[in-house]
């Protein structure tokens, strides 16, 4: 990943990105430090109400109706008791965060408590007077989703009319506003081509960081991946243009990337480490060690309305049941990696191989590897399928449908 | 692929830049953990002792060779080497967006 501070050796820099898959860039030693008692990072989904319909979103396919939402209230409990805890930042998205009307009450709870607080957002109906109040109550920074560079693609992924240009211009109004813009990427088969334009734009509009987030194959994802993965050498080819892209950019634009684990042989540091670094929020209120794991059914939620957020992290099964390494089978049990990857994604294992104790299978070593990336190659080889669209009616229908379990090698 | 874009804005920082922390970056005292952090966009930065005396002295005013003068004096140690170590600290950051002149 991105090369960091670490050559001057009087900072050491990580992230601490809504990304499940980004993990932990910086030194080992001083996260654990950092995370010894709190998270740094949590993310509250504050509704899964969105205007897009995005078919890899990262939301589970069971998705939570309003009227089962936290109330203003209970989200700015959880602010506060964030800040006394020790996280540093907030991750506000959803969904679409400004669907909910008390966003601003939320963001101020935040501020309050001191917490460094990012925007996550799809932007289309987002007015610019309502921004001017969220920065006023303290917001710091704005990521903005972008689904395409070209219109005609960014309508198709979304299914919203016209949203690459109002995009662009709450971009701008955030940039004006003399606050810190993220431009957030997601890649498939569909807009891989056009990495080069989502850079160029990013530098244009005056961002200060572009996540190229390849997507990444659970819930809507992994329902999607024929029509979603991209082959193997379009994803090498993109990779080495941002690559040199970041050195050109240097200072002017900072460019993170999530890669398709498909196509790499080591799994990558889900969240960096299960509940290590970071928590998630539903807008129920369930708490999670990561945004995927409702898909693992053996594990039961605290829930913030019941217990404390610090309680939860310290306490709850659901963080200790895969924390540190002694729930690793093999062959993670016996492997040299098995501190900086920690087995790779207890979803996606979940998700293949049925046993979230397995090694990850993106992992080479895992006897579902060869399998696994076969079927995607070969969909990837195939013309694109039609998307399954992320909304309660289609979640409905597949919550009906069983598949099939893949068969791991000899 | 095509869209080669130049790099218009990279700060070189020098003896003579003016260095100093973009509003959207918190240097801030975290007590729970008993050290420094520098909160940025997606990002925490844990600076030591050197980075945080070094980053609370960018206000934009004093030049590099101010910030390195006023740190030998405090830390008695030689200036030359401490400006070096400012220049890479500054450089580096600034190459991450975190320093402007």
């Amino acid at each position: 990943m991105t090369e960091e501070l670490k050559g001057n050796g009087h900072i050491e820099s990580f992230t601490v990105d809504d990304e499940p898959t980004e993990g932990v860039v910086g030194s080992e030693e001083a996260t654990a430090e950092l995370c010894a008692l709190a998270p740094v990072g949590l993310l509250a989904e504050l509704t899964h109400r969105c205007p897009l319909q995005c078919p890899y979103c990262s939301n589970p396919v069971a998705l939570e109706g309003a009227k089962n939402e936290l109330t203003t209230e209970e989200w700015c409990s959880v602010m506060r008791q964030a800040g006394e805890m020790g996280i540093l930042q907030i991750h506000l998205s959803g969904g679409e965060p400004c669907a909910r009307k008390d966003l601003e009450d939320i963001v101020k709870a935040a501020s309050d408590a001191g917490l460094y607080s990012n925007l996550i957002t799809a932007a289309v109906t987002l007015s610019r007077d309502r921004l001017e109040t969220l920065q006023k109550l303290g917001l710091d920074h704005v990521q903005i989703s972008f689904q395409d560079v070209d219109p005609v693609g960014a309508e198709k992924i979304g299914a919203y009319p016209g949203a690459l240009q109002k995009k662009l211009d709450v971009a701008r109004w955030v940039t004006e506003m003399g606050m810190p813009l993220t431009i957030n990427a997601p890649i498939h088969r569909h807009n891989i081509h056009n990495v080069p334009r989502y850079i160029d734009m990013s530098v244009e509009l005056g961002a200060q960081r572009l996540e190229v987030a390849h997507a990444q194959y659970y819930g809507w994802a992994f329902l999607n991946r024929a029509a979603l993965i991209p082959t193997y050498e379009e994803t090498l080819a993109s990779i080495e243009y941002v690559e040199a892209a970041r050195e050109r950019l240097k200072g002017v634009l900072t460019i993170d990337m999530v890669v398709p684990d498909y196509y790499a042989k080591r799994p990558k540091p889900c969240m960096g480490g299960w509940a290590k670094g970071f928590m998630n929020i539903t807008p129920a209120g369930k708490a999670l060690p990561c945004h995927a794991a409702e898909s693992i059914p053996e594990l039961a939620f605290d829930n913030v309305r019941d217990r404390k957020l610090l309680d939860i992290w310290m306490n709850s099964d659901a963080f200790n049941a895969f924390r540190g390494t002694d729930w690793m089978k093999e062959p993670c049990r016996s492997c040299a990696f098995k501190e900086i990857d920690f087995g790779g994604c207890r979803c996606q294992a979940m998700a293949i191989t049925r046993d979230p104790r397995n090694t990850d299978p993106a992992c080479a070593l895992s006897p579902y590897h060869s399998e696994m990336v076969k079927i995607a190659k070969a969909e990837a080889a195939k013309p694109a399928t039609e998307f399954v669209y992320r909304n309660p009616r289609n979640a409905a229908e597949v919550l009906k449908t069983k598949d099939e379990p893949l068969v791991p090698a000899e | 692929m095509t869209g080669a874009t130049t790099s218009p804005g990279r700060l070189i920082v020098g003896r003579e830049t003016r260095p100093k922390l973009p509003p959207y970056l918190k240097l801030r005292h975290d007590a729970g953990r008993g050290r420094w952090v520098l909160l940025a966009p997606e990002r925490v930065l844990t600076p030591d002792q050197t980075a945080v005396a070094v980053l609370q002295l960018c206000d934009g005013e004093k030049t590099v060779e101010e910030i390195a003068a006023t740190l030998a004096e405090e830390y008695s140690a030689p200036v030359d080497v401490i400006t070096t170590d400012v220049l890479d600290l500054l450089q580096g950051l600034a190459d991450k967006g975190y320093i402007k002149g």
